[in-house]
C-alpha cells in the first residue's frame, strides 16, 4: 500500500472545533459581521433565465483559511418562473435546507411555492466550509443571503420598471410578482429573468433590507423542503443509496479500540454463501481515519451480516485500549478529594473568600460517556475507478471527507467526489469520516461499486463519545445570603497526558459560568489516561456543564435560604454584555429576560401537589440564551415522571418558526432521554452497550409536553440545534429535588435509584 | 434459489433470495430496492423497518422472507391512496413539519396507520401504546401525537378509510 501523505489538520477532529465554535477562538469571535460583498451576476446562455451567484461562509471563511471567499451560491430564476436556490450544508435534521432558502426567498419577495431547493456538490475549493456543526449556518450567512435576495429582487424591479417606462420606485414586488399599482399592471418573476439578467448588479449601498416587522415569510411555520420524499419513502439517505452491480460490506474492527489484526478465518469466511472476498486492511495509523479490520464483501447486506457472525479474528491488543470505567470512577473521586493538578482561571481571592464566608458546600458531581446513536447506523457507498474515487455519504463534514478519503487512499483531493446524502441524525457523529475512509480502502482493494454498512452493534461500540467525567465544587455564601466563591475542580481525561479529550475541558476557562460574575473563582483541571475515543456530542462541552454548574448553583441558593429564580438573577445581575463582548458572549440582559420569561410562562412560584415540583436552569452556548422549568413529579418509589419542560429562547429572530421550535422540542426530548437512563461503559477497552436493548431511548409515553417561547430580539439570528439542550438535564435535576428533595449528583439518573 | 410469492402494495410478486432466512426487511431493501422501510437495530427496538403484514404492524428486521410467502404486505411506498393523493397520515406529518431528520418517520406512519384501522379515533394514551415500538432519536414524539390526531380528524371528514 502506498505511504499516505500526512495531513494532520485534516484528521483533526479539534481543528473542527476550532472551526465551528467560534467561542473557543478569540480571533475569529467577531466573525459575524460579514462585510458587504459584491455580488456578480452570470447572465448564462441566452434564455436561460436569470442567475445571480454568490458567496456564503461569512467572514471566518476568509480569515481562517486560505481559500479565497469564492461565489458559491446562486438564486436562478427561470423564464417558465422556478425560483431556484442553493443550499450548500449538509442537511442532518436541523432544518437548514428549508430555512437558509427562506431568507432569500423573503427578501426577493418570492412566492414560496415557487423555491425549489437544491443540494449543492461537495467541494469547498468553491463552496467554502460545508459543515453541519456548531449552530453556526443562520448566523454566519444571515446578512449575506439577504443581500443576494434585495438584489435579485432590484434586478427584477428594475427588467419591470424599464419595460413599463416608470420609475424603479413606483413599482412593489409580491409573491413573485413585480407590481405597477397605479396603472393596474403586473408582470411574474419568470418573465422578467431574462431581461433581469442583462442588467447591470445595483452598486453597494443602493440595497434596502427589509424591516423585520415587515417580514411575510420568516418568522413562519414552514414545512421542510424534503418532507414529501420523507413520507412518501423515496430514497434520501446514504443508506438508500444504489449503483449497478453494487456489493455489499461490512467491516469488523478491534472490540478496544487500538487493537490489530493478527489473524482471522477468512478462509472460511470466503467459503460463506454470497461472500465474494474477505481481506485485512492494516489502518492507515489514524483513528478518525482508518483502523485496521476484516472487511467481508458480499451480495447482499443480509449476506454479509451472516458472514460477520462467522468470524474469527485474534486481535494483536498490545496496544489497545485497557480502559474501565469502574477503575476510572474509583481514581476521580479520590482526585476529587484533592485541589486540582492545573489552574486554568483564576479571579479574585478565593482561599481568603473559602476563610471569610459565611458557609460553604462541598459537592461532587459524575457523568458518564454517552453515544451518538443517530438512528441510521453509519454507512457509505464507494466507487473507486481508474484511480478516482466516488463516494456517496450521509456526513456532517463532507469538506473534511474529502481530505480524510484522500488521505486514506494516498490521492490528491481533487479525485475525490463526494455526492452529499440526507444524514439520519448527526448529533456531531458524523464530523469525523471514517466510515468514507474504510468504504473507500474497500472499493479500491476489490475494484468495485459498494455499500459498507455498519451493524448498530458496530455503530455502538466504536462511536466517538462524549466523554463523561466529573466535578468538585466548592461554594460559598456570605452573611448577606450571596453567592461569595465558587472554586471549581473539573477531572476529566486525556489521550496524551498533555491536553484533555475533545469537549472534556472549557475552550475559554475565563468566560466559564460564572466566572465573568462574581469577584472570586477558580477553576481547576486534572485528566485521568483515556484511550477510549472522544468526539463532538451535540452542543459540546455545554451538554454537561450546564448540568453541574446549574445544580450546584441551586444547592448554594438553596443553602442561602433563597428563591432560585431570585438568586439566578441577582447573579446576572445588570445588563450588560461581557467578554468578549460579541455575539458569542453571554449577555445578561437577554439571561435575565429569558429566565423571567421561563419562570413566568411555567408558573413558577406556583402552589403544586406533594411529590411534584419545578426546577430552573439557565445556560447560554452556541450564541443562544436559553432558560427552561421542569414540571415533574417523584414518587415514594423514586418513579420519576417529566409533565411538562417550558422553554424560553432568545435567538434573535426566528427563521423557521417550525423548524426552531422543533429543534427545541427535540433537544429538551434528546436530553432527558441522556440524562435519564443512557450510559455508556467500558471494561478492559470493550464497549458494554451495543443495541438499543442496553442503551434505552426515550420512547414516546415517557415524552414531556415542551411549550417553547421566543424573545425575538433584534440581535442577528444564531442558530436552535444546540443550545436548548444544555438547560433540560439542570432543570429536571433541580425539580427532583424540588419535588423530593433528593439532590442528583450522578447521571444518569438511573445510577440515583430513579426509573420512569 | 426458492421463490416467494407475495402481495406486496397491492401487487402479486414472485420473489427470488438465496436464502429463505434473510429478514423481509433486506428484501424489500436490497433485492426490491423499496428503501423507505429502515434499517436501525436488527433487534426488533427501533422500529424504523415497520411494515404491514395483513394489516398488521411488524418489524421487518427479524422475520424471515419465508414466514411472509403467501401474505400481504405493505411498505411506506404502498401506502399512499389509489388515486395518488397521500394517505392522511403522510399529509397531516407534512402540514405539522413532523420530521427533523426522517430516518424514523416511514417506520412511525406505519405503525401510525395500522392503529387508525383499528382505532378511528385514538386517544393519547392509544397513540402511546400503539407508538411504543418506534423510536424518534430526534425527539418529534409531540409532533407525531398531534399529526396522528390531525390525520383521524381528515379521516372522519372524508368519510371513507383514509
Amino acid at each position: 500500500m502506498k505511504k499516505p501523505p500526512v495531513k494532520p489538520v485534516f484528521s483533526s477532529l479539534e481543528a473542527l472545533f476550532d472551526e465551528i465554535d467560534p467561542s473557543g477562538n478569540n480571533s475569529l469571535s467577531t466573525a459575524v459581521k460579514t462585510d458587504r460583498r459584491t455580488f456578480l451576476k452570470i447572465s448564462g446562455a441566452a434564455g436561460a433565465g436569470f442567475v445571480l451567484a454568490f458567496s456564503l461562509g461569512g467572514k471566518v471563511e476568509a480569515a481562517s483559511s486560505k481559500r479565497r471567499a469564492e461565489l458559491n451560491a446562486y438564486i436562478r430564476i427561470s423564464p417558465e418562473g422556478s425560483i431556484f436556490i442553493h443550499s450548500k450544508n449538509p442537511e442532518i435534521g436541523q432544518g437548514i435546507k428549508t430555512a437558509m432558502p427562506m431568507i432569500i426567498a423573503e427578501e426577493l419577495d418570492a412566492d414560496w411555492n415557487d423555491v425549489k431547493v437544491e443540494q449543492s456538490p461537495i467541494n469547498e475549493n468553491i463552496f467554502g466550509r460545508q459543515n453541519a456543526g456548531g449552530s453556526r449556518s443562520i448566523a454566519s450567512n444571515w446578512d449575506t443571503m439577504r443581500e443576494a435576495g434585495a438584489t435579485a429582487r432590484g434586478m427584477l424591479v428594475q427588467a419591470a420598471a424599464d419595460r413599463w417606462r416608470v420609475p424603479a420606485k413606483e413599482c412593489t414586488t409580491e409573491k413573485s410578482f413585480v407590481f405597477h399599482k397605479k396603472t393596474h399592471r403586473k408582470i411574474p418573476y419568470g418573465d422578467l429573468a431574462n431581461e433581469a439578467a442583462r442588467l447591470p448588479v445595483p452598486l453597494d449601498g443602493t440595497l434596502k433590507l427589509k424591516d423585520r416587522r415587515d417580514y411575510k415569510l420568516l418568522g413562519r411555520r414552514i414545512s421542510g423542503v424534503d418532507n414529501y420524499a420523507l413520507v412518501t419513502g423515496q430514497p434520501l439517505f446514504g443508506i438508500d443509496q444504489a449503483l449497478p452491480g453494487m456489493l455489499y460490506a461490512v467491516y469488523e474492527k478491534c472490540p478496544a479500540v487500538g487493537g490489530i489484526v493478527a489473524s482471522a478465518n477468512l478462509d472460511a469466511i470466503r467459503r460463506l454463501p454470497g461472500v465474494k472476498h474477505a481481506f485485512v486492511l492494516p489502518g492507515n495509523g489514524n483513528e478518525q481515519e482508518l483502523l485496521p479490520g476484516v472487511a467481508i464483501v458480499a451480495t447482499s447486506t443480509w449476506a454479509a451480516f451472516q458472514a460477520k457472525k462467522q468470524l474469527n479474528v485474534s486481535w494483536d491488543e498490545s496496544g489497545a485500549s485497557k480502559d474501565s470505567w469502574g477503575e476510572l470512577e474509583k481514581r476521580a473521586q479520590a482526585l476529587g478529594n484533592q485541589p486540582g493538578k492545573e489552574t486554568l482561571y483564576e479571579v479574585g481571592d478565593v482561599d481568603a473568600a473559602i476563610q471569610s464566608s459565611a458557609q460553604s458546600i462541598d459537592s461532587f458531581y459524575s457523568f458518564r460517556f454517552v453515544a451518538h446513536a443517530s438512528l441510521e447506523p453509519q454507512n457509505c457507498t464507494a466507487w473507486y475507478r481508474n484511480g478516482e474515487i466516488q463516494l456517496w455519504a450521509p456526513t456532517q463534514s463532507p469538506g473534511r471527507g474529502l481530505a480524510s478519503v484522500a488521505n486514506t487512499l494516498g490521492i490528491e483531493e481533487d479525485k475525490v467526489t463526494i455526492h452529499q446524502t440526507r444524514a439520519g441524525g448527526g448529533f456531531g457523529r458524523r464530523l469525523v469520516n471514517d466510515p468514507l475512509c474504510e468504504v473507500a480502502a474497500i472499493s479500491r482493494h476489490i475494484k468495485a461499486p459498494v455499500k459498507l454498512q455498519w451493524t448498530r452493534e458496530d455503530d455502538m461500540t466504536h462511536d466517538f463519545y462524549r466523554a463523561g467525567g466529573f466535578h468538585s465544587f466548592k461554594g460559598g455564601i456570605d452573611s448577606a445570603g450571596k453567592l461569595a466563591f465558587w472554586q471549581h475542580h473539573l477531572i476529566t481525561f486525556s489521550h496524551d497526558g498533555e491536553k484533555p479529550v475533545i469537549a472534556g475541558a472549557p475552550r475559554q476557562p475565563a468566560h466559564e459560568f460564572p466566572a465573568q460574575l462574581i469577584g472570586d473563582f477558580r477553576l481547576t483541571q486534572s485528566m485521568l489516561p483515556l484511550k477510549t475515543r472522544c468526539g463532538l456530542w451535540r452542543a459540546p462541552g455545554s451538554n454537561t456543564y450546564a448540568w453541574a454548574l446549574q445544580c450546584f448553583l441551586h444547592e448554594l441558593a438553596v443553602a442561602a435560604g433563597r428563591d432560585h429564580l431570585e438568586f439566578l438573577l441577582e447573579l446576572m445581575g445588570e445588563p450588560t454584555w461581557l467578554p468578549p463582548k460579541n455575539l458569542y458572549g453571554l449577555n445578561t440582559g437577554r439571561a435575565a429576560d429569558v429566565i423571567k420569561l421561563a419562570a413566568e410562562k411555567a408558573g413558577w412560584g406556583k402552589k403544586l401537589a406533594a411529590g411534584r415540583g419545578l426546577g430552573l436552569a439557565f445556560h447560554f452556548s452556541h450564541a443562544g440564551h436559553f432558560a427552561e422549568v421542569a414540571e415533574i413529579s417523584v414518587s415514594e418509589s423514586k418513579k420519576v415522571t417529566v409533565h411538562k419542560v417550558t422553554v424560553a429562547a432568545d435567538i434573535g429572530p426566528v427563521i423557521n418558526l417550525s423548524g426552531a421550535e422543533n429543534q427545541c422540542e427535540g433537544s429538551v426530548i434528546d436530553g432527558l432521554s441522556t440524562m435519564l437512563g443512557l450510559e455508556i461503559t467500558m471494561e478492559n477497552g470493550r464497549i458494554q452497550q451495543s443495541n438499543f436493548d442496553t442503551y434505552p431511548l426515550l420512547r414516546i409515553r415517557n415524552a414531556p409536553t415542551v411549550n417553547v417561547h421566543f424573545i425575538q430580539s433584534d440581535n442577528p439570528p444564531t442558530g436552535a440545534g444546540e443550545p436548548a439542550l444544555p438547560p433540560l438535564a439542570p432543570a429536571v435535576c433541580n425539580a427532583v429535588y424540588a419535588a423530593s428533595g433528593h439532590r442528583v449528583r450522578t447521571l444518569p439518573l438511573t445510577k440515583e435509584g430513579f426509573f420512569t | 434459489m426458492p421463490d416467494f410469492h407475495l402481495t406486496l402494495n397491492g401487487k402479486s410478486r414472485i420473489i427470488k433470495v438465496d436464502d429463505g432466512s434473510t429478514p423481509l426487511l433486506w428484501v424489500l431493501r436490497d433485492t426490491l430496492g423499496l428503501v423507505g422501510t429502515k434499517y436501525g437495530c436488527g433487534i426488533a427496538q427501533c422500529g424504523a423497518c415497520t411494515v404491514h403484514l395483513n394489516g398488521a404492524p411488524i418489524r421487518s428486521c427479524l422475520l424471515p422472507v419465508s414466514a411472509v410467502d403467501g401474505e400481504e404486505v405493505l411498505t411506506i411506498e404502498g401506502l399512499a391512496n389509489k388515486d395518488g393523493t397521500l394517505h392522511a397520515l403522510q399529509q397531516a406529518w407534512i402540514d405539522f413539519d413532523v420530521a427533523q431528520c426522517g430516518y424514523c418517520q416511514a417506520g412511525q406512519i406505519m405503525s401510525a396507520a395500522a392503529l387508525l384501522e383499528q382505532n378511528p379515533n385514538p386517544n393519547d394514551m392509544e397513540i402511546e401504546g400503539a407508538m411504543a415500538g418506534n423510536y424518534c432519536r430526534c425527539g418529534t414524539y409531540n409532533r407525531i401525537k398531534a399529526a396522528i390526531h390531525a390525520a383521524a380528524v381528515m379521516i372522519s371528514q372524508r368519510g371513507s378509510g383514509k
